[in-house]
């Protein structure tokens, strides 16, 4: 069997810096593992602006972002597989893959870092009566065949979901020469970022209807078209307001859920509420040397800041290498809850005597909230108060806790991030 | 007048007031950077926007490569960029940074690739 110190499952924007942030700590022994025939993962098809202004200081598309790392890999020097699917990870550590050149084959790793990003939400998870007609495609799926395989999916489409993939497609289409007639999102806000709304909606004129769903899909060979309607605040669709729109394609962003099935694999706990794995503030799942990272962890707003995790992701698995796998499991941990307002936070539990000196807890929240406070308890004592004008479920939010402060508390055991009202 | 816009110049998404007349800005609040003054002046005046999109590619690993504007182009020129770039194609191996076509749409702008695309 071959033995790498860490192997990396995954080579899009989470696993490329994580292996560089491992690599530049010192770590030689690093393999990435990649199904795709190219490094860069997803972002190989964001052909669109607005990458990297975190990381780079300046605005990059999808594949110019991803190619900044790809190079620094390969400068580094760090190994890597295409075109090879990892089949199963063993809670020892034991990766199992298989490409067209090495067959199937098993590689010992001490670390593993988790970077497999998120899948979308498909067709069958949402209950829309009707028939099964071609047509209906996820918007990452026409995303692929717009931008990397060089076929436009229809002419005439309607979007059911406001994730940024749906709304980036919306105008890709659009300048493409198709006519994308509506975006219908079952909320009451977008699911996407504010700025795709205004360039990809606004800027082509094209409506979206908040707190609608689609009710029917016609067509029995090929899309012909689907009815729309309003729904209430129990998302129940509202009788009288249907409207028919005629479409031969319907896209669908409706949601990404991390793609945890090898996590499992290895006995990975996985959260309820961000669908990624449970981790510390060492982003180690509770499987000791295996760490998560990116969207497979919870799915992100910006790659800037997956790369920035990733990066920690890197740092965290080398040192538990060079410590040799000692565990310190034992070491008291804190709680980290989402309170009133939040949907989740990451990481859920953090051990101040090891925790970096400032440390950053990433949340969504779970509906749009005007002028409210970010607000931080310690136990029952409020550390924390910032007050934001709007917060919203499609942007990450974040919070920085010193090491320093937690210090002070003593036996601290649960802290609450919550949103309050002004 | 007054128009309140999103900035798009980075992903923070600053919601910027504007006070104009014509083209005489008299006041911009709400950008935490000066990108998001630069923008707001613009999108009230001139706006302009990057196009994005993709060209053939002959004898390449994939049969495409994304391309966008060397930089911002007015946004009423955006449908004329793309449609010049219908009918260009490129030949494998594609660099990074390659022109692939110049003064796309009379706008003066060049458009590049934003990868590589090797031979087949």
């Amino acid at each position: 069997m071959e033995h790498y110190n860490i192997v990396i499952i995954g080579g899009g924007p989470a696993g490329l810096a994580a292996a560089a942030a491992a690599k530049k700590a010192g770590e030689d022994s690093i393999l990435i593992l990649e199904r795709d025939q190219e490094l860069g993962g997803i972002l190989n098809q964001c052909i669109h602006n607005g990458f990297g202004l975190h990381t780079f200081k300046e605005e990059l598309t999808g594949p110019e972002y991803a190619g900044r790392f790809i190079t620094e890999v390969k400068d580094l020097g760090i190994e890597y597989r295409l075109n090879t699917m990892v089949l199963s990870i063993s809670s020892d550590r034991i990766v199992t893959a298989m490409n067209r050149t090495d067959g199937m084959f098993q590689v010992k790793a001490q670390a593993v870092i988790l970077a497999m990003g998120c899948r979308e939400r498909p067709r069958g998870a949402l209950n829309i009566p009707g028939y099964r007609p071609a047509g209906i495609y996820t918007a990452g799926t026409a995303q692929r065949l717009v931008n990397i395989e060089g076929f436009m999916p229809g002419k005439e489409v309607v979007i059911l979901g406001s994730g940024d993939i749906g709304l980036i497609m919306a105008r890709r289409m659009t300048l493409e020469g198709a006519k994308v007639k509506v975006v219908a999102e079952l909320m009451p806000y977008s699911g996407g970022l504010k700025r795709n709304i205004v360039q990809c909606l606004d800027d082509f004129g094209i409506p979206l209807k908040l707190s609608h769903t689609v009710v029917d899909i016609e067509g029995k060979e090929r899309v012909t078209g689907v009815t729309i309607a309003a729904v209430d605040a129990q998302n129940r669709p509202i009788p009288g307001t249907e409207e028919h729109y005629s479409c031969d394609t319907l896209l669908l962003s409706v949601g990404l859920i991390p793609e945890n099935e090898l996590s499992l694999s290895a006995g990975v706990a996985l959260s309820p509420r961000h669908k990624g794995p449970v981790v510390n503030e060492s982003l180690e799942t509770n499987v000791p040397g295996i760490f998560a990272c990116g969207n497979v962890l919870h799915v992100h707003d910006l790659v800037d800041y997956v790369s920035e995790e990733a990066t920690n992701a890197g740092r965290n698995a080398a040192a538990f290498v060079r410590r040799d796998g000692k565990d310190d499991a034992a070491l008291p941990a804190v709680e980290i809850v989402p309170g009133d307002g939040i949907g989740y936070t990451v990481p859920e539990t953090v051990r101040p005597k090891i925790m970096n000196d400032l440390f950053t807890v990433r949340f969504r929240v779970r509906g749009v909230y005007r002028d409210h406070f970010i607000s931080v308890y310690f136990d029952g004592e409020r550390v924390q108060h910032r007050k934001k004008q709007i917060v919203a479920p499609g942007e990450m939010e974040q919070v920085i806790l010193q090491k320093k402060d937690l210090a002070a508390h003593k036996d601290l055991k649960k802290i609450t991030i919550c949103l309050e009202e002004a | 007048m007054k128009r309140t816009l999103t900035c798009i110049g980075c992903p923070m998404g600053c919601q910027v007031t504007v006070d104009y007349e014509g083209e005489t800005i008299n006041s911009v609040v709400g950008n935490t950077c000066p990108r998001g003054d630069i923008y707001a002046r613009k999108e009230v005046t001139h706006p302009t926007r990057i196009v994005t999109t993709t060209v053939r590619v002959h004898g390449g690993v994939i049969p495409q490569v994304s391309v966008k504007t060397a930089s911002d182009i007015p946004k009423e020129k955006m449908f004329a960029v793309v449609q010049d770039l219908r009918c260009v194609d490129v030949n494998a191996p594609v660099a990074m940074g390659d022109v692939v076509l110049e003064n796309a749409a009379g706008t003066g702008v060049s458009v590049i690739a934003t990868k590589n695309v090797p031979k087949k």
